[in-house]
């Protein structure tokens, strides 16, 4: 049984603490596995490398007990002691781990990370006994479990092996290769060809085999959509990475069988620049916000099955959903421009939209144009920058107002909210609001979860309020699925464990 | 002629070295760099990244690091696929760019001169014009239009093909077609120019008195004169052809040269974008070089200019 | 349409008039029946693009959401976009974008490389070989390459001379007329070549005539037809690969569109909106089409060799 999957670009690497990017995320989910692992349907934590943990009264102290039968894909076992070794080589400064700041909640790891400290058995990683890992965070984490459930960087690296290819404190060497490659997923790395194929095979180690059912996984790295969608319809694929937009209708009408339009975890949003004026005025990020027709844009521009966002955070986020809500009609927005000193538009200047080059972000960047064009009398121009020159631009807040986007790593509503901290990298709005940190903080240290969800509730409530972004629709993911694929659960992370997918 | 090989060989390495700086300097200069990420890594990170690929150097100790290495034959890690080397990509995608610029190229001049001969033998007849008007939908229509309509026609509906890929050797078919079409007008052009000229010549008419068939004249006598004028244009041909890959690279999901050389401009893959820029310009030089010589072989007058 | 046989009965009155090279060349122009279909379509497409939109009830911008993308009929004779824009009108503001590129581009081009070329067969001996040695390391460049990259690198130039909105598109002419100057450099240089040696010219050293006379007044007119051919034949070069760069989404911005742009749009809707791709296809084919008949037409008319290149 062998289940050939679209999987977007090439891959860059397999290793689990160098990589960041979707394609690899989804390769990894097949070919490693993390302390803890998530439950096909609702990605709720469950049983992986761990058999089973406790948690310390403070929230502080984890205690992880490993399954004895935990192997490695060369029939090395996995111990306390691997973790400790692979948790130390991603935050060591030299491998310079992207993700490494993912592990930055454990006490002391930071420091090490940042070159402060230097001796590892300071930080809050302890190998009790071959069977037993304790972590000890720097502060409450509540969504500590789900975090090492959804995120690859807290898989388990095969040090063994990678010590052999000199790779503890160097990205890229040769371990990740077919025929090097040692993981412990329910899959092992097969053959690779680049920007052809990458095939993995099911792992006779793995301490799960009887639920395997897959033989072989074929990932085929396509770019483009379009060739993609032919792909799939001529029989190569049994599931695509994404779908053209175009081809959306066509598939509701003549193979609904096929079409998968899920919710994702993601929110879409326009950012403004609060540091350049009129847009510092709060009536006028308003008006511009009340302006927009939400509901026209999903239904005729993006069209996949989008719902229009009213709120940054996600609405029914394990269990959040925020009661805050953007309301206001056209006139209410056409009476806020004029109160803000521009009645009918006059004399408002002529902002500028930033957005990466791509269709999808310009055919909504145009609609949304014509109507702040129509509702409000604005000519607001539109400028596209190539990826990277984008991001640049973003990081240097060198814009009005910058699309933007943001797809939650794990399952919990902190991750839509935590970004607009003052101190947060993301932020790139300019905004600070002293209210908005210290709800933050406090949130982390609530005792349980309804305390802190009312702490995001007033969150929410201050970021309607003061609008530091224009938030559009939420994301869904849409793709086309052969209907013989089993197994295959709506998530709303769209994470999709491979181990229990199977074929009809 | 050996001072004439050395003298261009030595402005070509000339050539080479301007080119390497220009495109070393230039890619720097771009906004955004190889770590720039929707998710910002915090500058502690960004600096332990740039210290790990030595981007924290003073740019001109970079410079001649690279010009060190590229010395010894190394081209560098790939920024964007840390566990491959560029040599290594190099080695695994030109020959796919290769395999399929040579077919195209064999495609274009079987349509080329097939095309151009008929015109020249039935100058200003229908036959002509059709020839010609053929021949130009190939430098009329861009590829990425011929290219998706292929596809549709001839993997959706006839089935015949897969949709894109390069996994069986029937998927070299339809981009070799769709690539070589744009080659095949200017090698057409030069064909009829080149038939013309020698169907007119008197060894052409004695051998139509002594009763050859017209046939026969064309294919055993004027075609080896007529091609002269396409010879000359076999550099710039096979230069385009290789520089011109990359749209169908795409659009067929074939994993080449050209491809990787325009998604690594995008992903500011440094050594990759200086890496795939050598290896064009060496590849255009040499093949400059080799039709210089020829024609100062077969024109000693350009010698003199050299 | 005016039909080649047609016009030929006026013919001889314009043989009085006109000097007999030029003459000749039109008679042989208006014989070969592409070259004037060319003509004739190129000056339909042309006056349509630049005055159709005046003519236009929609905006090139206007859109209806509701209604998306509709095929042609009697409101839209060309149908709508997915945002509900008139097809027609876009595509006709979209030709002015493409055609102004094509001719500004080669414009560059060419004046670069006429200059370049008469100068350099103009004063000959090691200037000459020096110049003309610059021009063939310059051909060895990857040039499509350092278009991409002058293109990705354009945001920051931008950025550091504070262009306006439209700078993309200027930097687009220099682009590609920085890359398409070379060969009319060779051809201008050998044509100058050959002229000089021609008596009128000894005659007009002997005289006592400057150079910048020579020059101008008696070696530039006497390479306009290859000139001429060259420029008709790199104008859909320019187009087209205006056409590549929007495919790589590094052509003309929005909310202007080139029909680059259209076809890219089009070629990723063309099973459920095929009139999306072909129109704008349609058209900017029939406009190489043309321009390349036009230019082999010329060729033959004004008996250029293109061996050269």
């Amino acid at each position: 049984m062998i289940w050939r999957v679209g999987n977007g670009t090439e891959p860059q690497d397999l290793d689990p603490q160098t990589v960041s990017g979707v394609p690899e995320h989804k390769l990894i989910m097949a070919l490693f596995e993390g302390l803890v692992a998530e439950n096909p349907r609702d990605l709720s934590p469950e049983p992986g490398v761990a058999e089973r943990w406790e948690v310390s009264a403070d929230g502080l102290v984890y205690t992880f007990h490993l399954r004895a039968d935990a192997l490695w894909s060369d029939g090395t076992p996995i111990t306390a002691s691997t973790f400790l070794r692979s948790y130390q080589r991603m935050l060591t400064p030299a491998l310079a781990a992207e993700y490494s700041y993912l592990l930055h909640c454990v006490r002391g790891a930071r420091d090490y990370n940042e070159g402060r400290l230097t001796d590892f058995s300071q930080v809050g990683f302890r190998a009790v006994d071959d069977r037993t890992l304790q972590i000890t965070l720097q502060a409450r984490t509540p969504y500590f479990l789900k975090l090492l459930a959804s995120h690859y960087s807290w898989y388990p690296v095969p040090i063994h092996v990678i010590e052999k290819f000199h790779g503890l404190a160097r990205k890229g060497t040769a371990w990740t290769r077919a025929g090097n490659l040692v993981g412990n997923g329910a899959f092992v790395l097969k053959e690779w060809r680049q920007q052809q194929i990458l095939t993995v095979a099911r792992n006779p180690h793995y301490w799960d085999r009887a639920c395997v059912r897959l033989d072989e996984i074929h990932f085929y790295p396509v770019e483009n959509q379009d060739t993609e969608e032919r792909m799939f319809r001529t029989g190569q694929l049994d599931i695509t990475y994404e779908l053209p937009l175009a081809k959306i209708d066509v598939y509701r009408r003549e193979n609904p069988a096929a079409l998968r339009t899920e919710p994702y975890l993601g929110v879409y949003f326009y950012r403004f620049n609060l540091k350049r004026p009129p847009l510092s005025d709060r009536r006028v990020r308003r008006a511009l916000a009340l302006a927009v027709d939400r509901e026209s844009l999903v239904q005729n521009v993006t069209r996949g099955g989008q719902a229009p966002a009213y709120s940054v955070s996600y609405p029914g986020t394990a269990g959040y959903s925020p009661r805050a809500r953007l309301s206001g009609t056209v006139e209410d927005a056409r009476r806020l421009l004029a109160e803000a000193g521009f009645p009918a538009g006059r004399g408002f200047p002529r902002l500028e939209l930033l957005y990466n080059t791509s269709q999808n972000h310009r055919i909504i960047a145009e609609a949304i144009q014509q109507m702040w064009r129509r509702h409000l009398g604005i000519d607001i121009s539109l400028r596209n920058e190539e990826w990277k020159v984008y991001l640049d631009s973003q990081d240097a807040m060198n814009f009005d107002l910058q699309r933007g986007g943001w797809i939650a790593d794990y399952l919990d509503p902190h991750v839509f909210l935590e970004i607009w901290a003052s101190s947060n990298l993301n932020n790139d709005t300019g905004f600070a609001h002293p209210d908005y940190d210290r709800l933050l903080a406090q949130a982390l240290a609530a005792p349980d979860d309804a305390t802190r969800y009312e702490r995001y509730q007033q969150l929410d409530a201050l970021l309607v309020e003061e609008l530091p972004v224009l938030p559009l629709f939420y994301y869904t993911n849409v793709r086309a699925v052969s209907p013989r694929v089993r197994g295959y659960h709506h998530t709303l992370l769209d994470n999709h464990p491979p181990k229990y997918v199977w074929l009809e | 002629m050996l001072r004439f090989i050395t003298s261009r060989t030595l402005q070509s390495l000339l050539a080479l070295f301007v080119v390497i700086t220009a495109t070393f300097f230039m890619i720097r200069f771009v906004p955004g760099g190889p770590f720039t990420a929707e998710k910002a890594v915090t500058p502690e990170i960004l600096a332990n990244l740039e210290a790990h690929y030595g981007l924290n150097k003073p740019l001109w100790q970079q410079y001649l690091d690279y010009l060190g290495s590229l010395a010894r034959g190394d081209l560098g890690p790939s920024f964007k696929y840390p566990n491959r080397t560029v040599n290594e990509i190099i080695a695994d995608k030109l020959p796919v760019s290769a395999e399929l610029g040579a077919l195209a190229l064999a495609f274009a001049l079987a349509l080329g001169i097939t095309l151009g001969t008929c015109a020249a033998v039935y100058r200003n007849t229908w036959i002509d014009y059709t020839a010609s008007a053929f021949g130009m939908i190939g430098i009329s229509v861009p590829t990425f239009v011929i290219g998706p309509l292929l596809v549709l026609l001839c993997a959706i509906h006839l089935g015949w093909f897969n949709a894109s890929g390069w996994y069986v050797p029937a998927d070299r078919v339809l981009p070799a077609l769709v690539l070589g079409f744009a080659y095949a007008a200017p090698i057409s052009r030069l064909t009829r120019g080149g038939m013309l000229e020698v169907l007119h010549q008197d060894f052409i008419r004695t051998a139509r008195a002594k009763g050859v068939s017209e046939f026969r004249i064309v294919t055993h006598h004027a075609l080896r004169g007529g091609l002269l004028p396409v010879v000359s244009y076999l550099g710039p041909a096979v230069a385009g052809i290789l520089t011109g890959s990359f749209v169908i690279e795409t659009i067929f999901t074939i994993p080449g040269i050209g491809r990787e050389f325009v998604n690594s401009a995008f992903n500011r893959d440094y050594t990759l974008v200086l890496g795939t820029v050598i290896l064009y310009a060496v590849l255009i030089m040499a093949l400059n070089l080799v039709v210089d010589i020829v024609q100062a072989w077969m024109n000693p007058k350009v010698r003199l200019e050299g | 349409m005016n039909l080649p046989g047609a016009a030929a009965p006026a013919a001889p009155a314009e043989a009085e008039a006109g000097s007999s090279l030029w003459h000749d060349a039109w008679l042989r122009l208006r014989k070969n029946r592409l070259a004037v279909f060319g003509l004739w379509s190129l000056a339909l497409v042309t006056l349509a693009c630049v005055a159709g939109p005046w003519f236009s009830p929609y905006g090139y911008e206007e859109q209806q959401l509701d209604l998306g993308a509709s095929g042609p009929g009697l409101r839209h004779w060309l149908g709508t976009d997915t945002l509900g824009r008139d097809l027609l009108v876009r595509l006709l503001t979209g030709g002015r974008v493409s055609l102004a590129v094509g001719l500004a581009a080669t414009f560059v081009a060419l004046t670069i490389g006429v200059v370049y070329g008469a100068v350099a067969g103009f004063v000959g001996g090691k200037r000459d070989a020096f110049l003309m040695r610059v021009v063939d390391i310059m051909y060895s460049l990857p040039f499509a390459i350092f278009v991409i990259l002058l293109m990705v690198m354009s945001e920051e130039i931008a950025k550091r001379f504070n262009f306006g909105p439209s700078w993309r598109l200027v930097l687009l002419f220099v682009a590609i007329g920085a890359v398409e100057w070379l060969t009319m450099a060779r051809i201008v240089r050998s044509q100058v070549m050959a002229v000089k040696k021609m008596e009128f010219i000894e005659a007009a050293r002997s005289l006592g005539y400057g150079r910048r006379r020579i020059i101008f007044r008696h070696i530039l007119p006497n390479i306009l037809g290859p000139v001429i051919v060259y420029t008709t034949l790199t104008i859909p070069a320019v187009m087209l690969l205006e056409a590549f760069l929007s495919f790589l989404g590094l052509g003309v911005q929005p909310p202007m569109s080139s029909w680059g742009v259209l076809i890219k749009d089009g070629a990723e809707k063309m099973e459920e909106f095929p009139w999306l791709l072909i129109f704008p296809a349609g058209i900017f084919s029939l406009t190489l089409f043309s321009l390349n008949f036009l230019g082999d037409g010329l060729r033959d008319a004004l008996d250029v060799r293109s061996s050269k290149d």
